[in-house]
Formats: structure tokens, C-alpha cells, sequence
């Protein structure tokens, strides 16, 4: 295997699509993130091209391991690419991350919460969200729309906050049309959105038992460390933040490539 | 990608599922022919004792779900005030009646459901089969009977049996007349001797599956379990358990994989998703899983019938059901059949609407894993509102699940 190869991991994801590439040392060469949109071969390819810097540098890449909701709408010509669930990939990311540790990974992502356990550098469980937005991205993207304010901005506003507002709405649709009727009877916009970022830790909370490490990932986590604090609030105990918590499923994606083309 | 394979007894089960349909549309036309509607656990038995012709609704309604045509029928029964939360047999059932469309016209050129003269059902199963009965007792204006059988049970006692054996025997003296027949014990004798005779050939055809690799998955005891469930009681089902237990044996035999290369054996708790029966079997098929056992299939077994004691054995088989039964009682079920049939991993499916047939809601997936060690995942779906169903959110939950017993 060559110096110059290149390993991809291609998790595209229900909102946004990230690709990160890795060198055989496990450096990350290049990434990216982009709306997954309509098409998400078009996505994928895309964002594949970005990471590699615009270069045509398509030789170098040895293998692509595809993960998250669209993996099998992935295909880049001339290209072998496997599919593997980016509950695994998530995995596979901490356990390189964090070896030998047991672990509870909480995943929040757009449409999709998931929590995965690790023992002995093993998987040996995972549970998702119900069919229902609460305690995902997509609740979140619901009140800023709902707010009239851009979803960057929630974690500003809830960091403003010491005074959460809790909502007691568990559906998506109910809780934003709560919060509006509490601002419009005094409540401070910060307070209710921290409210709804205390909801969104609740829902999580109630998936699964958060045992032994807790690891945060995923791109709510990215953009609103609040919510971090929130957890460690709720745990009493300090929790793992990733380096890039939103690339973190496309590292592990990229890990098994680099795995996958190696072992060739 | 691996294929299907096909089981050659599929033509004869078309013809049985034929002319069990088109008699019973001949009997509803034919005033001097009773017809009885009757649920799928049932007293089957003792209807056929007094010669009616006997109509299973819950095997029209998975039909609905199986076209995957429930959800045109569903909101028809929820606009009349039943509650999209309750059992989704019973809405698009009553939907589909409501708008008088049936999937029989389709399968087997019979224009409508065949008409009552009585309805029985016993609550061993659910409390919803009540209603749904009720409502076509109202409808047609005939008879409702009911067994109402005691719950939750540990370990079946004698007064359990006996409290159900009266109500059988109450029930037979209103069947009587309605019937216009006199009761006969040799009859209640010979329909429970054939039930006992279809339910231990079931359960061989079932147990075949025991064997590595297995000649037969639960997709396939969905499609053959039909004779198990409406003619029970009658020699037509021992005829053709006959038939399809020797077609396995002969797999058995051969060495033919109903998996190509089974790697995972699975073991389904819950209801089938009637509309996606075929994507989950293919699923499975190509994750190389075979799911080799299955509470619903195995709920038509009842070893307690004994034609010597009809009544109090009809009692016991009838209120022994998995589904009647206590959460230990069930949890001890489950270990045994993950012993015997060496199960690599088990789906629990949690129906929306379906309680009573989802183990989910108490806490048994996480108390089976530590008795076990058998890893388990939870599928939330129903068994025909397939608006509660993600299929990509269930193909990612399985394909994760077979990552992780693969160590991946």
C-alpha cells in the first residue's frame, strides 16, 4: 500500500451529508459537510470532491465505506464501495477514540437519536429513537423555525439562559406551538430554549440506561455544546466530546475502509 | 443475491384456502347452512361439532394487511370513533366491511364476507376481539358468545380449567339452538381429535427447524400456518401438514437450506408486519439470518387437546396460550425456545396496536438478554398500519443487528 492512498468514509446522513478521508496513518486528510438535499448521490459525490481539496486525486482513494441513512445511494465511479450502518461506524469511531473503555455513545442526528454500548472494544447494543422527532435535530430545526431565528442560533440563546422553562409537550409539533404561547404570555426566549434543550436531553435519556463513559456525538452536538452541559448536569458527571462530533460516523466509516483496503 | 426458495406444497395450500373460502361463501347463501364467526384462538371445535361453517375474521383482516391495503380501510373505522390506537385488525376490518370491499373477490372470486348467524370468541387472545365482534353482532343483528378467560397466568390450575370448561359448556347449550342441532359428544370428540392431529403436525413441520441449517423460516410458517388456524377441527388440515411435513423432511434430508449459507439463527417475538413479510424475509436472506422460530407461529399448537375430555381439554389448551400468560411464564418460554432452537438473537416486534402480542412494554427484551445472553432488538411497527412503520429505520435496526453479531 502506498503513502499517497486514501481511505473514505461517506456517512450521509438525513439533513447533511460528511465525508472525511483518511491517510494509513489515520490522519485526516480532508473533509466535508453538506445538506444531503434530494440527491444524495449528488451529495456524496460532491463531497467527496471537496475533501479531496477540488484536487484529481481520485487514484488515490483505496477504498470507500458508505454509512448513515442514504449508504446504499452511494456510487462514485470506479469505485468499490460497501455499505456498513453507521451504528457500527459510530463504534467503530469511539473505540478508536476512547480504546478500552466501556462506553454509552449517544448519537443525536437529524431525524435519528441512537445510543450504543461498547465493552470490551465490542458493540453489544444499540436502541434508536421511536418513530417520532422528539429529542433529534429535526425538533430542534422545528422550533427555530417555528421562533423565526436561524438553528445556529439556538445554542447562543440557551446559553444566555440559567433559568430553563420546561416544556411539557413530548411531540414536536405541540411543544413548539407551548413555546410559543409561554413567550407570548412573558416567558424569556432563552429560557424556553433552553427549556427545549432540557427536552431534547430527556428524550434522549429515557432510550436507554447511560452507562460506565458517556460519549456525545453528532451534529446537534456539534452546534450546540450547550447541550453538552445540559447532559452533565443531568448525569452529575463530566461526558466525551469528540474532536468533530459531526464527523465522528464518517470517521468510523473511514476506519473500516482504511481496514477493508489494507486487509486486501 | 440469494433467492427464495419456493415450498411446492404453496399450490395445494392455494387449493385448500380456495375451496375453504368459496364453501363458506356456498354456506352463507344457503339458508339451510349455519355459518359462525369464530376467533382465530377460539372455540373451533365445539362450532364444528354442530355443523357450522366456520368464518375467521383475523385471517381476512391480515389479508388486508398482507395486500398492504389496510391503510384505505383504517381511517373508514376511525371516522366511526374507534381509535387509530386500537387493534389495527379490528379497524381495517370493520373499514374495509364498511366500505363493502373484500380481498377475497380478488384471491378467490368471492364478492363478500360470508354473513353470521352467530359469533363466538374468547378473550385468551386480547380484549379487542370483543369490540370488533360486537360490532358485527350489532350489524347483522345475530348472537354474540364469548369465553372470557383469566389472565396472566403462571401455571395453569384446575380452577382456571374448570371456570373455562363451564363456559364452554354454556356456550354449547346456546350453540344448540341456534344450530337447531343437538349436541354430540362423538362429534366434539372427533373435531377435537382432528385439531389435536393438525396441531402435532404443525408442530413437526415447525420443529424441522431445529435443524442446522433450517428448511423453514417464520416468513414461510406465515404463509402455511392458514390450515392451522381456519380448518382445524377438519381432516383437510391434517392432510395437508401431512403434505408439507414430508416435503421438509425431505429437505432435511437433502441438506437444503430454506438460508443459503445460514450464518444467524433469529427468533421473531410478536406479531408478522403482514405488508412487509416479503421485505423482512428478504432482508433476512440476504444478511444470511434465518429466522428459525417464532412466537405467533408456534400459537397454534395445542398439545392439552384430548378427545377423551373435550371440554376440560379445550379449557386448558385454550387458556395455556403464550399470549395469556404471566411475564416469568412467558420469559421461561422464550429461554426454552432460544435453547432449543439455538437462536443467535432475537426480534422483538412491539406493535403499535397491538399490546397483547407485543412483549416489549415491561421491561422483558432487557430481562431476556441477561437470562440468555442472547442480544435481542426491538422493532417498533405494527402488524397492519404501516403508517406507524420506517421501513429505512427497521432495514438500518436489523442490518446493525446482524453487524453486531458478526462483531463488527
Amino acid at each position: 500500500m502506498s503513502h499517497n492512498s486514501l481511505f473514505a468514509g461517506i456517512d450521509v446522513g438525513s439533513s447533511f451529508t460528511k465525508v472525511v478521508l483518511l491517510d494509513p496513518a489515520k490522519n485526516i486528510y480532508g473533509s466535508d459537510i453538506r445538506f444531503s438535499g434530494t440527491n444524495l448521490r449528488i451529495a456524496a459525490e460532491h463531497g467527496l470532491h471537496t475533501a479531496l481539496q477540488h484536487n484529481n486525486l481520485d487514484s488515490r482513494i483505496k477504498r470507500i465505506v458508505a454509512t448513515g441513512f442514504g449508504r446504499k445511494n452511494v456510487v462514485i465511479d470506479n469505485q468499490n464501495i460497501s455499505a456498513i450502518t453507521e451504528i457500527s461506524c459510530n463504534a467503530k469511531a469511539a473505540q478508536f477514540y476512547y480504546p478500552n473503555k466501556a462506553l454509552s455513545i449517544i448519537d443525536i442526528g437529524g431525524q435519528d437519536t441512537k445510543i450504543i454500548k461498547t465493552r470490551d472494544g465490542k458493540r453489544i447494543s444499540f436502541k434508536m429513537n421511536r418513530k417520532c422527532a422528539a429529542g433529534t435535530g429535526m425538533f430542534l430545526e422545528e422550533l427555530a423555525l417555528k421562533l423565526r431565528v436561524q438553528p445556529t442560533d439556538l445554542n447562543s440563546l440557551a446559553s444566555e439562559s440559567s433559568n430553563p422553562n420546561s416544556i411539557s409537550s413530548y411531540c414536536t409539533v405541540f411543544a413548539a406551538t407551548e413555546i410559543l404561547s409561554r413567550i407570548r404570555e412573558g416567558a424569556a426566549l432563552e429560557d424556553m430554549v433552553r427549556g427545549a434543550f432540557h427536552s431534547v436531553v430527556k428524550r434522549v435519556m429515557e432510550i436507554d440506561v447511560l452507562e460506565n463513559e458517556v460519549v456525545l456525538t453528532g451534529g446537534v452536538i456539534a452546534h450546540n455544546p450547550t447541550i453538552v452541559e445540559i447532559f452533565e448536569e443531568e448525569l452529575g458527571r463530566s461526558v466525551f466530546v469528540p474532536p468533530f462530533p459531526q464527523l465522528f460516523v464518517a470517521l468510523g466509516a473511514a476506519l473500516y475502509a482504511l481496514e477493508e483496503g489494507t486487509s486486501i | 443475491m440469494s433467492k427464495r426458495k419456493p415450498i411446492h406444497a404453496v399450490e395445494e395450500l392455494r387449493n385448500v384456502a380456495t375451496d375453504y373460502y368459496q364453501k363458506l361463501d356456498r354456506a352463507s347463501k344457503d339458508p339451510f347452512q349455519k355459518v359462525a364467526w369464530c376467533s382465530s384462538v377460539g372455540p373451533a371445535e365445539l362450532l364444528l361439532a354442530f355443523d357450522f361453517k366456520v368464518y375467521y375474521p383475523e385471517n381476512h383482516t391480515a389479508m388486508l394487511g398482507s395486500s398492504r391495503i389496510a391503510n384505505k380501510y383504517i381511517p373508514v373505522a376511525v371516522a366511526q370513533g374507534y381509535s387509530p390506537e386500537i387493534c389495527s385488525y379490528l379497524t381495517s376490518d370493520i373499514g374495509a366491511f364498511l366500505m363493502k370491499e373484500t380481498p377475497l373477490t380478488k384471491a378467490y372470486r368471492v364478492e363478500e364476507v360470508p354473513k353470521p348467524d352467530v359469533l363466538v370468541y374468547n378473550t385468551n387472545q386480547c380484549r379487542d376481539i370483543q369490540e370488533w365482534f360486537a360490532f358485527y353482532a350489532r350489524t347483522f343483528n345475530v348472537p354474540l358468545l364469548g369465553i372470557h378467560s383469566p389472565k396472566n397466568i403462571e401455571e395453569i390450575n384446575q380452577s382456571h380449567i374448570n371456570y373455562v370448561e363451564e363456559q364452554l359448556k354454556q356456550m354449547s347449550d346456546s350453540l344448540e339452538k341456534i344450530s337447531g342441532n343437538d349436541f354430540e359428544k362423538k362429534k366434539l370428540e372427533e373435531t377435537v381429535h382432528l385439531s389435536l392431529e393438525t396441531s402435532n403436525l404443525w408442530t413437526e413441520v415447525l420443529e424441522t427447524a431445529i435443524v442446522v441449517p433450517s428448511p423453514f423460516t417464520f416468513f414461510d410458517g406465515c404463509i402455511h400456518m392458514l390450515p392451522a388456524v381456519v380448518l382445524r377441527g377438519e381432516q383437510i388440515s391434517v392432510d395437508y401438514y401431512r403434505l408439507l411435513s414430508q416435503e421438509l423432511e425431505e429437505r432435511v434430508e437433502n441438506g437444503v437450506a430454506a438460508v443459503e449459507n445460514e450464518k444467524y439463527r433469529l427468533y421473531w417475538d410478536g406479531m408478522p408486519i403482514w405488508g412487509k413479510l416479503r421485505v423482512n424475509s428478504e432482508q433476512f436472506l440476504e444478511l444470511r439470518a434465518c429466522v428459525v422460530a417464532s412466537t405467533y407461529c408456534n400459537s397454534w399448537i395445542f398439545s392439552d387437546l384430548n378427545p377423551q375430555v373435550p371440554f376440560s381439554s379445550m379449557a386448558k389448551a385454550y387458556t395455556g396460550l403464550f399470549i395469556n400468560r404471566s411475564e416469568s411464564s412467558k420469559e421461561k418460554y422464550l429461554q426454552e425456545m432460544t435453547k432449543k432452537y439455538q437462536i443467535d438473537g432475537i426480534i422483538f416486534h412491539n406493535a403499535r396496536t397491538c399490546p397483547y402480542n407485543s412483549n416489549t412494554s415491561y421491561g422483558m427484551p432487557k430481562r431476556i438478554e441477561e437470562q440468555t445472553e442472547v442480544p435481542n432488538l426491538v422493532i417498533d411497527a405494527d402488524l397492519n398500519d404501516l403508517n406507524v412503520y420506517s421501513e429505512e429505520q427497521t432495514k438500518t435496526n436489523i442490518e446493525a443487528f446482524i453487524e453486531q453479531l458478526a462483531g463488527i
